[in-house]
């Protein structure tokens, strides 16, 4: 089961039927112990920093989630999803993030439109499972108005430009993070799912060895 | 580079797909979730259905479609119409939707979107503004006029400062409407939809009067919209997306498209 955490607003139907179409179960959850018994965790990219946060600390599964981070579960952050696992944005600059990658989230500079809405290419820094067979400058779909910037840049795969360059394929060990919504960018978008579901699955046959 | 969008707008009524002149004489075009499939398939970039019945009771109905839309699309989707309160926003976005258009119920109480951009994020809250050309009799000079209740009400308010006044206010997005070439295949309005997108920081989507591919060059271009809306065209087949966005890529408008 992939439990996708429920902040309590928006539209995470998408997503939720994404993964049913690769064949997984899925849970919106926000219980601890629903989400402490899920194989795989999404993020998902709804709503602001400050009450994602709030919502999750509210709900007591902040420890939870980085308990699965530090034990090496899969987790997916999508959009704000990916914001989240930061350390501090400057969309609540006094909210404390999840802080499972050191770094901060800055809002787009205001020298172009935001928010960065709409589909744009991405291009990758190195090879990696979950961006098997997408090759380079494929189109996926944003709408965010923060990006994120990490202290160590070896952790970014994949990268945009919009006038900056910005951080939105991004992974260390079993985490990762998404700027671009991919339940909502297609084939491509599609693929990168896919991807994670066969890496969840491959993930899971090694550790039951 | 970010691609200008290219968005077919479905007119829900009763849950059927419609398309009029000027918001009357109303023709049946198709089944909404048939025709979001196909669009998609074709390369859409994004898709619009406004719900232009949107009584009371019958808001469930397009909840409905939001829903059946939902389990075929992978591109996003607006609901619009009738939209009023952040209880019927949440609905929406439930159901599947990924924006919500409002028009009549931002200018009526302008706090709604406020209130939706800081529940739910900017990134969601679409106000559309439908305009007209009008004469203002005191000042001898024409100006552009927001009319509300699907353009039957006009309103006093000149859409260039409305348009500034919903982006601080917290919209995402503006869905631009002229009354004055919508339906008539005519052409947008290039200098409505330019001033506006040269007035405000977040995207305009251009909307009324797409009669042919070089009409959707020219409000990209010189009337700098981010995304054109477009409907009889690809309703009534007259062009294909894929012929629109080879079309406007030839011009060197960036578009999405499979190399």
């Amino acid at each position: 089961m992939i439990a996708i955490v429920d902040y309590g607003i928006g539209n995470l139907r998408s997503i939720a039927k994404a993964l049913e179409r690769l064949g997984k179960t899925v849970e919106v959850t926000n219980d601890p112990e629903r989400l402490g018994a899920a194989e795989a965790v999404i993020l998902p990219g709804v709503g602001s920093f400050g009450e994602a946060m709030d919502n999750m600390e509210k709900s007591q599964i902040v420890p939870v989630l980085r308990r699965m981070f530090d034990d090496g579960k899969p987790i997916l952050g999508i959009c704000l999803g990916l914001q989240l696992l930061f350390e501090r944005s400057q969309e609540a600059p006094k909210k404390k993030g999840l802080a499972l990658i050191p770094g901060e989230v800055r809002k787009l500079p205001p020298t172009t439109k935001v928010p960065h809405m709409g589909w744009n290419r991405i291009y990758f820094k190195r090879q990696a499972p979950l961006i098997e067979n997408i090759p380079q400058g494929r189109f996926f779909y944003f709408a965010h108005s923060f990006y994120v910037l990490p202290e160590d840049e070896s952790c970014v795969v994949g990268i945009c430009n919009y006038n900056v360059t910005i951080p939105v394929v991004v992974n260390v060990g079993n985490l990762w993070g998404v700027q671009f919504h991919p339940e909502k960018s297609a084939t491509w978008g599609m693929k990168f799912l896919e991807n994670w579901v066969r890496s969840i699955d491959s993930n899971a046959s090694y550790s039951s060895d | 580079m970010l691609a200008k969008r290219i968005i077919p707008c479905l007119d829900v009524k009763e849950g059927r797909v419609v398309k009029g002149v000027h918001f009357e004489n109303l023709r049946d075009v198709g089944d909404p979730v048939e025709l979001a499939k196909r669009y998609e398939e074709e390369g859409a970039d994004e898709l619009v259905f406004l719900d232009i019945t949107a009584s009371y009771e019958q808001r469930e109905i397009m909840i409905h479609v939001a829903e059946k839309v939902a389990e075929v699309l992978t591109i996003p989707f607006t609901v619009g119409g009738g939209i009023g309160s952040v209880e019927h926003v949440s609905k929406l976005l439930k159901a599947g939707a990924d924006k919500v258009s409002i028009n009549t119920q931002a200018v009526l109480n302008p706090n709604l979107i406020t209130e939706l951009a800081e529940r739910f994020g900017s990134q969601c809250v679409v106000v559309a503004i439908d305009v007209k050309r009008t004469w203002d009799r005191i000042t001898s000079r024409s100006y552009w006029e927001v009319f509300i209740n699907g353009g039957r009400t006009p309103t006093g308010k000149d859409a260039v400062a409305w348009a500034q006044q919903v982006e601080r206010l917290g919209a995402g997005e503006i869905l631009l409407t002229s009354m004055d070439t919508d339906g008539t295949q005519s052409g947008y309005d290039i200098s409505l939809t330019r001033k506006i997108a040269e007035k405000v920081k977040i995207p305009v989507i251009a909307s009324g009067g797409a009669g042919k591919l070089e009409h959707l060059a020219a409000v990209l271009q010189e009337g700098k919209a981010d995304a054109a809306l477009v409907a009889s065209i690809f309703h009534y087949r007259h062009y294909t997306i894929p012929e629109a966005k080879a079309f406007l890529r030839k011009r060197g408008i960036p578009v999405r498209m499979e190399d």
